[in-house]
């Protein structure tokens, strides 16, 4: 009789764990009823930019401009231009011609719907102190008129290496450098290991935190698969060289807004092209050389 | 065939009860474990619906809490190769009982790793993009994909070794060697590649000074086979407090030597590192110094990393004095020498290499709660996993628990 007894009261003891353990765990999980962004099937099962054949390209790129109609009531021209035969790009930046107005930083982020809320720069301008070029005495956050006495200015973002760090580090190879030397990010490949930016010595990729927030009126509606089409919470993305712009023979945003001339881009395999010549002919050197990444960006001296 | 399916189904029914029966400290401390764990997943959900926001990560230090707590977790599991090593390759008979005991930990320990890069993603649904095959795996030349390879490997082997010596006991069989000689000896080679491919995830880096530096792997292992050990000999101290196990004292002894001869080496590198750091005093030691001294005025990490100098001094000193023969004061030894190297190798090594930042920005990191919630859970998981391990494997190590045991059988 006591064995029963203590034998139905342990069963019930068990059962109420049971129970509990089952509603607890609800409990646990109900924070993922307020998922707004979920994956659809589709997007979840898409395959890697390079599988992809034409067609399923086609149906992404419609897809994308379905979404953004949706969302911002504008139908955006979404396009995947391909790297030009027969061009390298480069981009070469006089250092003692810029003035760190920051125009290039908003110029970019307007061009490349970047979140604005948290926000998103592809362009960081140092405050550099005459006497040094140590990056480890820059100031990021000047304020007020500019240029001021005793600095100059030193932009950075991506400077598309020969021997990107980023790529080799990438696990699903989600990011990959393109005929023209571009490297560009597949949005929907990352996984948002951020290994990569642990890999980049430039400090020139950010990540989605959160959900991108772009106001209506801010959309560029010229959009390119690999470069400034919206972009998703959990994911890297960074500077392209604008490629949407430069495949089709533009400047890339910077480069036009830039009000002293500072900026330089072109093709590297055409020996008139302003940027070989720099190379060429003016004193010209990369950012930490030494780290072996073989940067497609140069900082050039006038004088 | 349909009895070896019986054998399977009356061990996996046996388990199942094995794990739902306990005196009330079994209960209370596996509840506990299990209101941790929940409290960590609902952290988890939240962030899964939110994003990387609600911690405190940031594109300056891109890295925090769980890929430090990953870092030390892998030697952790590598160490379960510190107890193999003795039986299998010396033939050392006191930790022959106990190597079961270490290999059980290390599968715990993967799954917790596992569940650390999980956490970390910002993209988990993505996750089939690394599997060989169906995703895009870039191998072998990023030194993650190495890593995914490596833990699941170390991970199969020890499921493999752990549960053929426990189910052949279950069924009263003689264990046969060539199902498990061999995949030990895989398993020693293996156990030391997890955590020098973890180490060279960050010594590949050239654009982090703090970890382009060729020691991190030693460094590793030292560090692994001091706070692994160590951790085995508190557990097998619960075990033969709680269970009817006896586990004799020549074989924690046996495991202080080789904590205290790991520590020694640790500190031996840790010093060696310091001195290449300061000594030279060159640009690159600014991450070393923001995480001793502090840099331009930021202080985040000091006192964590001044506590884990202090806890491994005085757990070294112990070891070295003939007083950690008394189990006292070797227990005491052992768990600051694990807290110290957590701070060391987790906090200490990931996020100074992130301060200041590859363009000398400063930006100081502060987890968040609910990113401590998540590491919690992900460590009470763990630990409720290998009690779990131990509830089932012990009862069958003793004879209590088999498939022709007298009175059981029937049931």
């Amino acid at each position: 009789m006591a064995d029963s007894d203590e034998g139905i009261s342990r069963r019930a003891f068990l059962s109420a764990m049971a129970v509990s353990a089952v509603a607890a765990t609800a409990a646990a999980l109900a924070p993922l009823a307020g998922i707004e962004d979920l994956p659809t099937l589709e997007e979840f099962l898409r395959q890697h930019y390079k599988e992809l054949t034409p067609e399923d390209k086609q149906a992404i790129m419609e897809r994308i401009a379905e979404k953004v109609e949706d969302e911002y009531g504008i139908r955006p021209n979404v396009t995947d231009p391909q790297a030009m035969a027969g061009v390298e790009f480069a981009y070469a930046l006089n250092i003692g011609r810029c003035i760190g107005c920051r125009r290039c930083v908003y110029a970019c982020m307007k061009e490349n719907n970047q979140s604005r809320n948290p926000q998103i720069q592809y362009i960081r301008v140092l405050q550099m102190r005459k006497g040094s070029i140590n990056v480890e005495s820059s100031d990021h956050d000047y304020s007020g008129e500019v240029p001021k006495d005793g600095f100059y200015y030193m932009p950075v973002s991506c400077h598309q290496c020969r021997k990107a760090p980023c790529v080799k580090a990438c696990p699903v190879q989600a990011t990959w450098q393109e005929p023209d030397g571009i490297v560009v990010i597949d949005y929907n490949w990352c996984i948002g290991c951020r290994y990569c930016m642990a890999a980049c010595p430039y400090f020139a990729r950010r990540f989605n935190f959160e959900k991108p927030q772009l106001p209506k009126q801010d959309l560029n509606p010229e959009m390119g698969l690999l470069s400034n089409r919206p972009r998703a919470r959990g994911v890297v993305e960074k500077c392209h060289w604008c490629l949407h712009r430069t495949r089709n023979g533009k400047y890339p945003a910077c480069v036009e807004v830039c009000p002293t001339g500072s900026r330089k881009f072109g093709n590297l395999l055409d020996a008139d092209s302003e940027d070989a010549q720099i190379i060429k002919t003016k004193r010209v050197f990369v950012l930490k050389e030494e780290v072996g990444t073989l940067p497609r960006f140069y900082y050039y001296f006038n004088v | 065939m349909t009895d070896d399916l019986k054998d399977f189904a009356a061990f996996a029914k046996h388990g199942l009860g094995e794990m739902i029966e306990g005196d009330w400290r079994y209960y209370l401390w596996m509840s506990a474990l299990l209101m941790v764990s929940l409290l960590g997943l609902n952290a988890y959900c939240k962030q899964f619906a939110a994003g990387l926001t609600v911690t405190g990560l940031t594109d300056q230090v891109s890295w925090g809490l769980y890929i430090a707590n990953f870092t030390f977790l892998v030697g952790m599991a590598a160490a379960a190769v510190m107890l193999v090593i003795p039986v299998y390759v010396y033939e050392n008979e006191s930790l022959h009982d106990v190597v079961i005991f270490g290999e059980l930990l290390a599968i715990a320990v993967i799954v917790m790793c596992l569940l650390f890069v999980m956490a970390d993603l910002g993209r988990p649904d993505r996750f089939w993009h690394m599997l060989p095959g169906i995703g895009k795996f870039n191998w072998p030349i990023s030194m993650l994909s190495w890593d995914v390879i490596v833990l699941h490997g170390y991970l199969f082997l020890n499921a493999h070794i752990c549960g053929y010596l426990i189910y052949m006991k279950y069924l009263g069989r003689k264990p046969k060697k060539i199902w498990y000689v061999p995949f030990v000896f895989v398993a020693i080679v293996w156990a030391i590649s997890i955590h020098t491919v973890t180490a060279f995830l960050y010594v590949g880096l050239g654009g982090r000074p703090f970890w382009n530096s060729a020691i991190v792997a030693p460094r590793f292992l030292a560090s692994a086979f001091t706070a692994g050990p160590g951790f085995l000999i508190l557990t097998l101290q619960v075990i033969r407090r709680v269970c009817d196990y006896r586990i004799p004292d020549k074989a924690l002894f046996m495991l202080r030597d080789i904590v205290q001869v790991s520590m020694i080496i640790n500190i031996f590198l840790l010093f060696c590192e310091l001195f290449k750091e300061f000594y030279t005093d060159s640009e690159h030691v600014a991450s070393a110094m923001y995480l001793f001294f502090g840099l331009h005025g930021h202080h985040g990490l000091v006192p964590w990393i001044w506590t884990a100098m202090v806890f491994n001094a005085v757990a070294l000193a112990l070891l070295m004095m003939p007083v950690s023969r008394s189990l006292k004061y070797l227990d005491a030894a052992c768990l600051l020498a694990i807290v110290g190297i957590w701070i060391e190798k987790g906090m200490g090594l990931i996020i100074p290499a992130f301060v200041p930042t590859q363009l000398g920005q400063i930006v100081e990191y502060h987890p968040t709660l609910n990113e401590w919630l998540i590491c919690a859970g992900i460590w009470a998981f763990g630990l409720l996993l290998y009690s779990v391990f131990l509830k089932i494997t012990i009862p069958v190590l003793t004879g209590r628990l088999g498939r022709f045991v007298a009175g059981r059988t029937e049931r």
